[in-house]
Parts: C-alpha cells; sequence; structure tokens
C-alpha cells in the first residue's frame, strides 16, 4: 500500500471512527455532568454548569442508596457465578475432553444445544419456585451458571487438548487421585484460559439484564441493569442522573478491557471459532 | 525336570499407590464421571429440565399450581392474534438484518483493519468497546440521539436541510433503527472475529496474486473472501443466534412499540409472562426454540458444505 494512501485511508478511518464510536460516549459523558434542565433539551454540548461531582452523589443516593446496593448485589452475582463456572465448567471440559466415552457424543450435543437453544424462562422459574429459590440471588447465581456453561466447556475443551496427557501421566504414578490431578496439576496450567474465561464471563454477567429481570424481581433485589432500567421512567426528566448512571455502569467493563484486551479478544474469537 | 525346592523369583514390594487402588476396590479412572456431577446437576435442573418441560406446557393453560391440557391452542392463538404475529415476524426480519450487516461491515472492517493503514491499533479498540457496554446503557444513549426534534442525529441532518425520521416513533422503521443500534454494538465482534480469519490467510497467498496482477479488488475477491469462510460461517451463525433471540436492546429502547410494531419474540414471550398467561408464553418459547434450531441447524450445515467445497 503506498504511504499516501496509508496516511489519507487512515486519516478518514479515525475520523468515521469518531463520528461513528466515540461521539455517543462522548454525549453520555456530557449528559452526566448537566444540570436537569440542561440535560433534557438533549443537545451535545458542554454542560452550562458542570456538576459531575453532585451528580454522582446525586444518583448513588437516590432511592435510598439502591445504586450501592445494586452494584453491590451485581458484584456479588458476577463473583460467585463466574467461580462456578470456572471450576465446573473446568472439569466438566477435563473429563470431557481425556475420556471418551459412547456418552461423548450425546454431552458434546449437549453443550452445543446450550449455546443456541434460547432458555425457556416460565419452566425456569417453575424450577425455581419448586425448590424455594426463585426471587433469590442464589438461585440467579445458579441460572447464571447454567446458560454460562456450554461457553464455558468449550474454551476449556479446546485448551485442555494441548496439554501432553504424559503429564497426567506422571502426576498418577506420583500417587495422585483425580481430586489433586485436577486442582495441583491441571488448573494450574489453565491459568491464561481461566483468566479469559473469568473476563468475558464477568462481563456478560455484569451486563445481563433479561435473566436478572425475569428470575430476580423486586425492588431490593436489584443489579445495576435492572436499577439503570428502572430509572428511565424514574428520571425521565432527570437525564443527567440517567447519564450519570450509565456511566458509572460502563466503567467497570472499561476497566477489564483496558486491562484485559487481549484475553477478551483472544476468548470471544476462539470461543467462536469451534474448533 | 522341576525341582521341589523352586524358588520363586523375588517379588517386588508392592508400590505405594497399590494398598490405595485396592483399599478403594476397583482403580478408579483419574478421569471419574463424578466430575460431571455438580454440572450436570445445575445445568439439567435450571436449563435441560425446563426446556423439555416447555414443550409440555406450552400445550396447557398453566398457573405454576395447576395445568389444563388444551391441546394446540395457544399456538393457533399465537398465530392468529396480529400482535403476536407481527412479533414472529419482526423476529425473523431483525435476525436476518442485523446478521447480513454485521457480516458486510465486519468484513469490510476486517479488511480495512488488517491493511497497511495508519492508526489500526486505536481503531479495533474502538471498534470493539461498544460490544462491551451495558445494552440498557447503549439503548437508553441511542434512545436520546435519536429523539424525533431533540436527538444529535436528527440535528446533523437537519444541518443538510433533511428533516430527519422519527426513529423510534414511526412504526415503519422503529424495529430498523433498534437493528442498526444492534449492529452498532456487535459489529465489533464480528470484526475481530473476521481479524483472527484474515490474518491466518497466509501471505503466499495475495502475494502471488499480486504478483499475477490482480487488483486490490480481485485479491479479496478470490483470495481473501474465500479463505476467510470460516470467520464468515461463525459470524453469521453467532448474529443469526443472538438477533433471533434479542431481547435487551429492543426492550430498552421501544418495549415493542410503538403499539407492538417492533416486538419480537422475545418480547413477546416477557409481555405475555407479565400478563399472566404461562402457557402462552411457553408456547412462545417454543416457538422461538424451533425458529433458531429451524434456521441455524440447516444454515450451519450449508456453511460447512460450502466450506469444504471451497
Amino acid at each position: 500500500m503506498r504511504t499516501a494512501t496509508r496516511w489519507w485511508a487512515g486519516a478518514l478511518a479515525i475520523a468515521a471512527s469518531v463520528v461513528v464510536f466515540l461521539v455517543p460516549f462522548a454525549f453520555i459523558v456530557l449528559q452526566a455532568g448537566k444540570d436537569a434542565t440542561d440535560a433534557s433539551r438533549l443537545s451535545f454540548s458542554w454542560p452550562e454548569q458542570p456538576q459531575f461531582v453532585q451528580n454522582f452523589i446525586e444518583v448513588l443516593e437516590a432511592r435510598d442508596y439502591i445504586l450501592v446496593i445494586a452494584f453491590i448485589n451485581s458484584t456479588i452475582l458476577t463473583v460467585v457465578s463466574v467461580a462456578f463456572l470456572v471450576v465446573l465448567g473446568a472439569m466438566v471440559a477435563f473429563v470431557l475432553q481425556r475420556r471418551v466415552t459412547r456418552w461423548t457424543g450425546l454431552i458434546n450435543f449437549l453443550v452445543l444445544a446450550g449455546l443456541i437453544v434460547p432458555p425457556a424462562v416460565v419452566p425456569t422459574i417453575w424450577v425455581l419456585q419448586g425448590i424455594g429459590l426463585f426471587g433469590t440471588m442464589p438461585g440467579l447465581i445458579l441460572v447464571e451458571v447454567a446458560f454460562g456453561l456450554s461457553f464455558s466447556v468449550l474454551l476449556f475443551r479446546a485448551f485442555i487438548s494441548s496439554i501432553p496427557r504424559e503429564l497426567d501421566e506422571a502426576a498418577i504414578i506420583d500417587g495422585a487421585g483425580p481430586l489433586r490431578l485436577f486442582f495441583r496439576v491441571i488448573m494450574p496450567l489453565l491459568r491464561s484460559v481461566i483468566v479469559t474465561v473469568v473476563v468475558v464471563q464477568s462481563v456478560a454477567v455484569f451486563n445481563d439484564f433479561a435473566n436478572p429481570l425475569y428470575f430476580l424481581p423486586g425492588e431490593q433485589n436489584a443489579t445495576v441493569q435492572l436499577t439503570l432500567f428502572n430509572f428511565q421512567s424514574q428520571f425521565n426528566t432527570n437525564f443527567n442522573l440517567l447519564f450519570m448512571n450509565i456511566l458509572l455502569i460502563t466503567i467497570p467493563p472499561l476497566v477489564m478491557y483496558v486491562f484485559f484486551n487481549r484475553q477478551i479478544v483472544a476468548g470471544m474469537t476462539s470461543g467462536a471459532v469451534k474448533g | 525336570m522341576a525341582s521341589t525346592t523352586t524358588t520363586l523369583p523375588p517379588v517386588p514390594p508392592p508400590p505405594a499407590s497399590q494398598p490405595r487402588a485396592t483399599r478403594r476396590g476397583r482403580r478408579g479412572s483419574p478421569y471419574p464421571s463424578w466430575f460431571y456431577l455438580p454440572a450436570a446437576v445445575i445445568y439439567v435442573g435450571i436449563f435441560l429440565l425446563p426446556t423439555f418441560a416447555s414443550f409440555y406446557f406450552s400445550l396447557t393453560r398453566w398457573n405454576f399450581n395447576s395445568s389444563e391440557f388444551i391441546g394446540l391452542d395457544n399456538f393457533v392463538q399465537f398465530f392468529r392474534e396480529p400482535a403476536l404475529v407481527k412479533g414472529f415476524v419482526n423476529t425473523l426480519v431483525y435476525g436476518v438484518v442485523t446478521s447480513v450487516l454485521k457480516v458486510v461491515l465486519g468484513m469490510a472492517l476486517g479488511v480495512l483493519l488488517t491493511s497497511q493503514i495508519i492508526g489500526r491499533g486505536y481503531l479495533r479498540s474502538v471498534v470493539f468497546f461498544p460490544v462491551l457496554v451495558s445494552t440498557i446503557g447503549v439503548g437508553i444513549t441511542f434512545t436520546a440521539l435519536m429523539n424525533p426534534t431533540r436527538g444529535l442525529i436528527n440535528q446533523v441532518i437537519g444541518l443538510v436541510g433533511v428533516t430527519g425520521p422519527g426513529w423510534l416513533t414511526d412504526p415503519q422503521i422503529a424495529l430498523l433503527s433498534v437493528a442498526l443500534v444492534d449492529v452498532w454494538k456487535g459489529v465489533g465482534l464480528a470484526t475481530v472475529i473476521y481479524i483472527a480469519g484474515i490474518v491466518s490467510i497466509p501471505q503466499e497467498y495475495t502475494e502471488a496474486a499480486a504478483v499475477d496482477g490482480a487488483t486490490a479488488w480481485q485479491r479479496f475477491r478470490n483470495v481473501t473472501l474465500p479463505l476467510s469462510w470460516p470467520a464468515t460461517s461463525t459470524v453469521v451463525t453467532l448474529s443469526l443466534i443472538g438477533g433471533l433471540r434479542s431481547f435487551d436492546l429492543i426492550w430498552a429502547m421501544t418495549r415493542g412499540g410503538p403499539g407492538f410494531t417492533s416486538d419480537v419474540i422475545a418480547s413477546v414471550i416477557y409481555k405475555q409472562y407479565q400478563a399472566g398467561f404461562y402457557g402462552l408464553s411457553t408456547a412462545g418459547n417454543v416457538v422461538l426454540f424451533l425458529v433458531v434450531t429451524a434456521v441455524v441447524i440447516p444454515l450451519t450445515r450449508w456453511l460447512a458444505k460450502k466450506e469444504v467445497a471451497l
């Protein structure tokens, strides 16, 4: 490619990217700093009287600090779900990859089905009600784990196939039982995949809206996505607070992205290109 | 002749693991089946069981405590009421539109971002970041930007003297407006998948084509496009599955409105659930299941066949 082409094509692409991809985020930031009347004009303008800190405090205090509760709930949900997804997913992937039986085909099919088949929500509510976990955080955690297992198993299985069996055999000869083999030998070797699974699934669970909507109704149990959605109706005259909320919710994935860019992209492309 | 005092060769002492094995009885595999158990309990109980149950309950009028078998009445209602039929049609439209746009734009961006232009690193980051942002946040932001009078998009269009349409208020285009936002958010994922695919094409092919005098377009058409088929296949499948099942963005931006003109099956399921029509809602789930599997499975087969042929 000629140098001139490299430069003007690049400049054009950068300009287009700013308009298409950066302007909406700039809009969020600008709106988050305005006062209520200024924000309701929805114009792409600098705040007349910047009040970021005031909006920040006001949004946290709204409805008895529901946003703080929501952040706590979302954090608990994300951390616990992802922990289960990593351990359980790796366990399944490990045995699935290492030990091929006549059930392996069926299990592979069921795992793939988990990616395609839309979950039947009302029957799931019925099951959760049956075991008394509907509308509770543990119930929602089980739901997130159930729906996220397929992706995790696929990611782990692809990677485990690259761990030589000789390592297993060496550990077994040394007297390791399955648990020690798995947790002391295999899991440390899976470190990079674990990071990928943790990061990708954390973002997915944190941003999940439909599952908390169905399985965690009720004000006190809110997650950040639910509170944002509910604020839409409450703050229809306080667009500044609404957008401050959006800004706050965007920060955790942004932090994840800044630090784990490579892992996120690798995880989402490798999990996508099924091996 | 056999000696009566044959001494057996010394038997080596059993290795330390042997007593443990015999204590366990049959020597267990280092890959025990019970490793499946915790995951299986959750997966079967919370995902597979409800999916199977949905087929039964879609044939009932249901309220969790009691169910009354009514045969295919729910499905008949689903395809007779205009609101529900519209949801069915919209789902297909939404799935196809978002997939096609993601494939075309993702491929274009993939080619652009694997070329030699300046600012590739920045461009890749900026294009991908929306994938990670909260869908509700994106929905609210674009609802504000698409406001017919005060929104930024129509303000900019107005500068050229054209009156911008009512993106989310016009029943004809509300669904398509949401689809465009969906593409905005999701094209980054398609792009990185394409980048991975294009980067894996050995450079010898494109270089050989260039040496043979092929133009940039010909190089793309005859080398890049066919050899990035796995990426295309993946993007189409993923986008279609996601698009057909889409709920969050539509719910955040229009709630299926105006009226029910931007409803999709997923939002119909929710609305029926909210209204207490559990059987009808479950029937919607079954319809969605059938739509997704009926579309995705033949599609994957066809894509795989074309891949072999190429």
